[in-house]
């Protein structure tokens, strides 16, 4: 599946977007946010505050403990500031 | 019915002609324009999400044509780098009478600020920083669940 990064979590993680594998059992937002954290310590950081953090699935608002199956697209972004 | 996400400029003017233009049952314009302020803010850059900006702000529009009766609505919304004193924002509503134009216009203001994806980043003398998002965004929009016709 494609992750995207926004704002100043896409600055923090270094890249906007990538394709990720989830092995098995990573079956909800929250849960893959914490295999990305045990990936690499740039992920630690980036999502040390999961409070500041909002989701979207395949480009609609979702929560943390939303399935990822058969999700094309995750976005991870911090809480909007348009208009 | 119109949503635009762009980095050029637009012509508040221009936008509210066409609204209009050719029709005789409107009886009200009602018009928000945005503007990047400055103090110590030399530039604005505003990011998004393409593909999911669009869906959020036409899911946005379809909400307030559930709720109130409008001829006609136009949401535009600029990206990219944005100098003080630059538009950054335009709502624009139509209806036959003003109550609608005048609420739609605000409920649209105020569900664009909490439901689009769009981050804003300042550049000021000591260097840049990510905009917070404010509380008082979140209570406005609350207000319209708690009062569903009306304004406070």
């Amino acid at each position: 599946m494609k992750l995207l990064y926004f704002a100043w979590l896409r600055e923090r993680i270094g890249t906007g977007s990538e394709e990720v594998t989830p092995p098995e059992g990573v079956d909800t937002v929250e849960s893959l946010i914490d295999w990305l954290k045990q990936k690499d310590p740039r992920y630690e950081a980036a999502f040390a505050e999961t409070v500041a953090i909002r989701v979207a699935i395949d480009q609609e608002q979702a929560d943390f403990d939303a399935p990822i199956a058969g999700a094309r697209e995750i976005a991870l972004f911090p809480p909007v500031t348009g208009g | 019915m119109s949503v635009r996400i762009q980095e050029k400029d637009f012509d508040p003017t221009t936008e509210l002609e066409a609204l209009s233009a050719g029709r005789d049952d409107i009886g009200a314009l009602v018009s928000f324009t945005g503007l990047v302020r400055g103090g110590d803010v030399s530039e604005m850059t505003l990011e998004h999400y393409p593909g999911m900006t669009e869906k959020a702000l036409e899911k946005i529009e379809r909400q307030a044509l559930e709720r109130w009766s409008l001829q006609g609505v136009t949401i535009i919304h600029r990206v990219g780098p944005l100098a003080p004193g630059a538009r950054i924002v335009f709502v624009a509503t139509a209806s036959r009478h003003r109550a609608a134009a005048f609420e739609a216009a605000e409920f649209l203001m105020d569900f664009l600020k909490t439901n689009a994806p769009f981050w804003k980043k300042e550049s000021t003398a000591d260097g840049e920083r990510w905009v917070d998002a404010r509380e008082t965004d979140d209570k406005a929009v609350a207000r319209w669940a708690l009062n569903p016709k009306a304004r406070d």
